[in-house]
């Protein structure tokens, strides 16, 4: 039973960090109606950036995080102004296929420049283990719980009680409504791609003590990806429990399941999710009537 | 510039629009039937691939270009189709029965995909087929009985009526011509077809399709299973051309290079899968090319224009360094995705009807004739 107890800590913990690249698709998903397939990468370079803060600028780390935030802030409403936005209102899939080409680039750019050894940071968690009982959680796995939950708890109170970010679900739904509403759309856009790099940038400091810096770490993006579909792809509590979901059920059929099915558990999730409910637990289902 | 007078309906479904293009196809089937006379035996292996690459882009462009269905999985179909290729070899079943059945069992692993497919649309459809790609990788890792897991499957040499064709012989490379040949010429008839004309209504409006009686359920699992069972023969070509398969052959990455293909040839038209899969197939004689070749040329070229020979060397130090980075073939990826998404997005062939009509009505060609229309996002949720 302990055991059982333990494996669900761990999932939860693993889940969280699911979670929390998931909500970087759901934000940007939920404003503007794009798949950000780079996601993952976005979390790599904020890995590195917090790299060359931390560790080779020899920064404190509270100053390092704030830093790493805003310069992936930057880097999202940069990204969003040169290749998102001439390309806006063309088929989603072209949009979906531009940022897969930016994945592309970033990984590679950022082997150029960092290599492509395994990179770490000294964080203030690294290494500490919290106790309850007889639990045991690393404190670099509890750091993410919590700033997951935080952050979701912050990022739901912005779309739904704020002005703009109500505004930002208008222009999901119509563009051109919005425009006539007069909703700034262009700066929403450049908004939420700058929030969204900046949850990825601060995802990937909080990994770094857990994954190593290391190219290809946005492969974990895939892995975010059911935990979104689950959640609903457009509900920020519901890519909180997607990914909690996923993380559970993969650490769970990595202990009771036979080899092989760790991996592909989230995948078979997946599809068994899109095929008995589509729009995901927390979707809303809505069908236009012709 | 050709006028047609038409004088038929017929004409409009014609395979060749008129005469010319029965020669200039013509003459192109030639000329690559030849081509390995005059090109080195790397080149002609690169062209293979391309032949391989082109069967797949023309399966993907039926579901994704035709009909709308986008799909990341398409690895998954060729690993099937190499499998079943390594199987039924070892079993000493013929080349000319395991290669149907390698299009068959990859055709009919797509209609089950295209029955859950039927429920999803857009970005959830390319979710769920890397899903389906993930899966069928785990697969043939962990099914050891038939496929080897992580060790692979040799394969032997292809043996067509007592022949034995080298994967880097003459034989083998008409083999995988004729069979592009035939993919495309079968490809052509389809879109002609009642059929195909369904699939392009599915793409440009379901709702509008449906009204005209097209039933979705059974043209989208249609296409599914064409597309799957077109990319399970070029993954019975594959098999043969690398004579060894193991799981870590297909993954996501190879159904990307797919999609690849098919953008930067452009979606619109077959034309999209050759030149797109001769572009990315052609990148990494490139790459070799710059790494070795061009860093020394420049240098040259700069100490030739007067640079200091420290300068020179610079420079030609530089050019290596940045051409033997190794992440540079997913740079290259990168950029020109994003360039041929933000400026081309009709691809290479869109590129080649451009150049074509500049000439054709040499000094009126406006360029508005193809501007974009200007659209705005509209919720994808609220269907």
């Amino acid at each position: 039973m302990l055991d059982f107890i333990q494996q669900l800590v761990g999932g939860i913990a693993l889940g969280c960090v699911y979670g929390l690249i998931a909500l970087g698709f759901v934000l940007i998903y939920k404003a503007t109606e794009v798949v950000n397939f780079a996601q993952g990468d976005l979390m790599m370079l904020g890995g590195f950036f917090a790299f060359t803060f931390i560790t080779q600028l020899g920064m404190n780390y509270w100053v390092g995080l704030p830093l790493t935030v805003l310069a992936m802030a930057a880097f999202g409403a940069l990204v969003e102004r040169v290749v998102v936005r001439p390309i806006l209102g063309y088929p989603q899939f072209s949009i979906v296929m531009v940022t897969i080409g930016l994945g592309f680039l970033l990984r590679s750019v950022a082997g150029m420049i960092w290599g492509t050894d395994d990179l770490q940071i000294e964080t203030p968690f690294s290494g500490g283990v919290a106790r309850l009982g007889a639990l045991v959680l690393g404190e670099d796995k509890l750091s993410v719980i919590v700033a997951t939950i935080l952050l979701c708890l912050a990022l739901w109170i912005y779309f739904n009680k704020t002005r703009m970010g109500v505004a930002m679900q208008a222009t999901s739904q119509n563009m051109l409504g919005a425009y006539y509403m007069g909703i700034p759309v262009k700066r929403a856009f450049s908004l939420i791609w700058a929030i969204s790099a900046a949850v990825a940038g601060f995802a990937g400091v909080l990994l770094a003590p857990i994954a190593f810096i290391h190219t290809n770490v946005g492969f974990l993006g895939l892995k975010a990806f059911p935990a979104a579909v689950l959640g609903g792809f457009g509900s920020i509590p519901g890519a909180l429990a997607g990914g909690i979901v996923i993380g559970v059920v993969e650490t769970l059929s990595g202990f009771y399941l036979p080899e092989g099915f760790k991996d592909v558990a989230a995948y078979i999730l997946l599809l068994v999710v899109l095929m008995v409910r589509p729009e995901g637990l927390f979707g809303l289902n809505l069908h236009k009537k012709v | 510039m050709r006028a047609i007078f038409k004088t038929d309906y017929d004409q409009d479904i014609r395979l060749f629009k008129h005469g010319g293009y029965a020669w200039s196809y013509g003459t192109l089937l030639v000329v690559v039937l030849l081509a390995p006379l005059l090109v080195g035996a790397y080149l002609q292996s690169q062209l293979v691939f391309v032949f391989i690459y082109a069967i797949v882009g023309v399966g993907l462009l039926i579901l994704t270009g035709f009909t709308g269905q986008v799909s990341l999985g398409h690895a998954a179909f060729l690993a099937i189709g190499a499998y079943t290729t390594a199987y039924l070899q070892r079993l000493g079943v013929p080349f000319l029965v395991y290669l149907p059945l390698s299009a068959l069992i990859a055709g009919a692993v797509g209609a089950l995909v295209g029955f859950p497919a039927l429920r999803l649309s857009g970005i959830y459809l390319v979710i769920a087929t890397i899903a389906f790609g993930f899966i069928v990788e785990e697969i043939a890792a962990r099914w050891e009985s038939v496929t080897n897991g992580n060790e692979g499957m040799r394969i032997k040499a292809l043996d067509l009526f007592g022949f034995t064709l080298g994967r880097d012989g003459y034989g083998f490379y008409v083999v995988c011509l004729a069979l592009l040949v035939a993919v495309m010429l079968g490809a052509l008839n389809l879109l002609r077809s009642p059929t195909g004309r369904a699939f392009l209504a599915i793409r440009d409006s379901e709702t509008a399709a449906r009204s005209m009686g097209v039933n979705l359920a059974v043209y989208k699992v249609m296409a599914f299973s064409i597309s799957a069972a077109i990319t399970g023969l070029a993954g019975c070509l594959y098999a043969h051309k690398l004579s060894f398969v193991s799981p870590e052959m297909f993954t996501l990455l190879l159904s990307l290079e797919f999609i690849i293909v098919i953008i930067i040839g452009g979606v619109g038209s077959l034309h999209g899968a050759v030149l797109g899969s001769i572009f990315v197939v052609m990148v990494d004689p490139f790459l070799t090319l710059l790494k070795d070749d061009l860093p020394g040329a420049i240098g040259r070229l700069a100490a030739g224009l007067g640079a200091s020979p420290g300068g020179a060397a610079g420079i030609e130090d530089m050019l290596s360094r940045i051409g033997g980075a190794p992440g540079l073939k997913g740079a290259i990826y990168g950029i020109i995705i994003i360039v041929f998404i933000l400026f081309e997005p009709a691809g290479l062939y869109g590129r080649w009807v451009k150049l074509k009509l500049y000439f054709q009505l040499f000094p009126l060609y406006k360029k508005a004739t193809f501007r974009r229309q200007k659209t705005y996002v509209k919720s994808e949720r609220n269907r």
